[in-house]
């Protein structure tokens, strides 16, 4: 290996195992979407019959998607901004365009994160009362009218400002002691807590009855597109492919190292816990209906719905409720605390390789203005609906964009996905054909474009939730182009003498031959 | 539960959980090389 590019690679730091890497990777993918998410989902979309959409979305662009990204960041090294330079000099603005939608995603996903540790003691005595949905926008969160206001909710903010020094915490703490550390002992903390949680769920009265709307098959649904286009984006939003994460960590994977192998891993961990989550919310959601003596279509819901309004109303009927509320709300927090930790280091692993800042420094210069922004933001009476439009057009407009454009950009017109199957053949367990080509320059650009086609057709014909025009227009369209507009801005930014922009495999074999 | 549920559930179950068995169990016959350099992230 030459001197430039050992001297970046000791400083940038590695994980210590593709053991370390493979559980930090299933933390980041493993989120709150898999348990709030893909149960409604599912159940919405044929429910059993979703299965082979889904896993036809999982083998033909998921896992073909968490290979590219594995490729980019293990060959050449480096976060978002400096693989995609040295790949091909033209592209590095499509890092920094990750990298700032990875800063919007972390000021709001923070907020998330603190909710629900909140919530994880309010289970203890059921402190939503007999209405939880006006508890948690009237006593919790205070919502008033939507706009951006300055009246902090102590409740909101206090925990906030707890995740963040956690969170900047583990990020000072570096790629190994604090990321690879903390996935090490959160991520079987987790999966051993959420199969406490479907074990209590499933002895509830009524758990067979939202089972049975779950898996009950609708084979009808899978001639509809619209249920394709629920498995495509399922699987996509899930794994966190696309938006720089798997770049940045894979860069700190050994160079020897199995990737299609800890890919397929990866993949699968990520879909079997979705099963797992599947499992427990419909349990917990057939005991609500059956103690309300309605049907599991009355009840069932997603996204903030299901875990702040319908488990608290669970939690209140079910034996053993407060336990059911530390597991389900512990789960979240885990799964959001390791999912927001990979976020954010896609920002300082860039600013680090940049700048060339201590590990320390970077954390801060990064870590600080995000938890001010998003205390600023999301701490406040109005934070609901800021976090709720932001969400919203960024994972729309900015994630699937750039997913899109990456994959079109490093198939067509960078072509290099052939020297990047090469790579991933050298130590790769699992061969990879031309038809991953195929899978990553048209199957999975073409799935997504059509999704992201839909969506804005359907964001232009009717504004998202009545919210006011000027809040859709800023926090919403505007910071989608901002991101990119400010990416390619920052592409224009030299790098420093001392940075190796070459390919660093091409390097190090010359050097291996010279000696 | 009906039977269809219980076999569409059956089926994910060995999909999801025995596919990721069988990728475990492939990583684990297929040890490759750990980094060897000391990484010090300054």
């Amino acid at each position: 290996m030459t001197a430039a590019v050992e001297h970046t690679e000791e400083h940038r730091g590695a994980f210590s195992s593709r053991k370390v890497f493979i559980l930090a990777a299933i933390g980041s993918a493993v989120g709150l979407g898999n348990i709030w998410r893909f149960p409604y989902v599912a159940y919405e979309n044929g429910g059993g019959a979703f299965m082979i959409p889904y896993l036809v979305a999982l083998l033909t662009a998921g896992l073909p998607f968490l290979l590219l990204d594995y490729g980019l960041g293990h060959r050449y090294r480096g976060s978002a901004p400096l693989a995609f330079r040295r790949a091909a000099p033209a592209s590095e603005g499509l890092g920094w365009w990750q990298v700032g939608i990875c800063f919007v995603i972390a000021v709001y996903y923070a907020a998330v994160i603190a909710w629900a540790a909140r919530y994880a003691f309010f289970s203890l005595d059921k402190a939503w009362g007999d209405d939880p949905e006006a508890f948690l926008f009237g006593s919790y969160l205070q919502a008033g009218d939507p706009g951006i206001g300055l009246d902090f909710v102590s409740g909101v903010t206090v925990p906030l400002v707890l995740v963040w020094v956690a969170v900047l915490a583990i990020m000072a703490l570096g790629v190994q002691k604090g990321i690879g550390a903390s996935s090490v002992v959160f991520i079987p903390v987790l999966f051993v807590a959420f199969i406490a949680l479907v074990g209590v769920s499933l002895t509830l009265d009524g758990a067979a009855v939202g089972l049975d709307a779950l898996f009950t098959p609708d084979w009808g649904a899978l001639t509809e597109t619209s249920v394709w286009i629920a498995a495509f984006g399922q699987i996509f939003f899930s794994l966190s492919v696309g938006f720089g994460i798997m770049i940045t960590y894979a860069s700190y994977v050994g160079r020897r190292s199995d990737m299609t192998g800890s890919g397929l891993v990866v993949g699968f961990a990520n879909s079997g816990f979705e099963l797992l989550a599947g499992i427990g919310v419909f349990a917990a959601l057939g005991f609500m209906a059956t103690a309300a003596g309605t049907g599991v279509d009355e009840v069932a819901t997603d996204g903030l719905g299901l875990a702040f309004i319908a488990f608290p109303a669970i939690i209140n009927e079910a034996p053993f409720g407060a336990l059911i509320g530390v597991l389900f709300f512990g789960s979240l927090v885990i799964a959001g605390v390791t999912s927001l930790v990979s976020v954010i280091e896609v920002v300082i692993s860039a600013v680090r390789d940049k700048f060339e800042m201590t590990r320390v420094g970077a954390s801060m210069a990064v870590g600080i203005p995000a938890a001010v922004i998003s205390i600023t933001l999301l701490g406040t009476t109005t934070g609901v609906f800021v976090l709720d439009i932001v969400d919203h057009f960024i994972n729309r407009f900015g994630i699937l964009v750039v997913a899109v454009a990456s994959m079109l950009a490093m198939s067509w017109v960078f072509k290099k996905t052939g020297l990047l199957r090469e790579h991933l053949n050298r130590d790769g367990s699992i061969h990879l054909g031309r038809w991953w080509q195929w899978l990553v320059g048209i199957v999975a650009p073409a799935a997504l474009t059509f999704i992201l086609v839909n969506e804005f057709i359907d964001n232009i014909r009717e504004p998202y939730e009545d919210y006011p025009t000027w809040m859709l227009n800023t926090l919403g369209w505007g910071l989608a182009v901002a991101v990119l507009v400010l990416g390619f801005v920052a592409a224009r930014l030299p790098w420093r003498d001392n940075t190796f922009l070459g390919d660093p495999e091409i390097k190090s074999r010359q050097d291996e031959r010279s000696n | 539960m009906s039977t269809s549920a219980i076999i569409m559930m059956l089926i994910a179950m060995l999909i999801l959980w025995g596919g990721l068995a069988i990728a475990i169990w492939n990583i684990s016959r297929y040890q490759g090389e750990e980094p060897q350099e000391v990484h010090r992230d300054l």
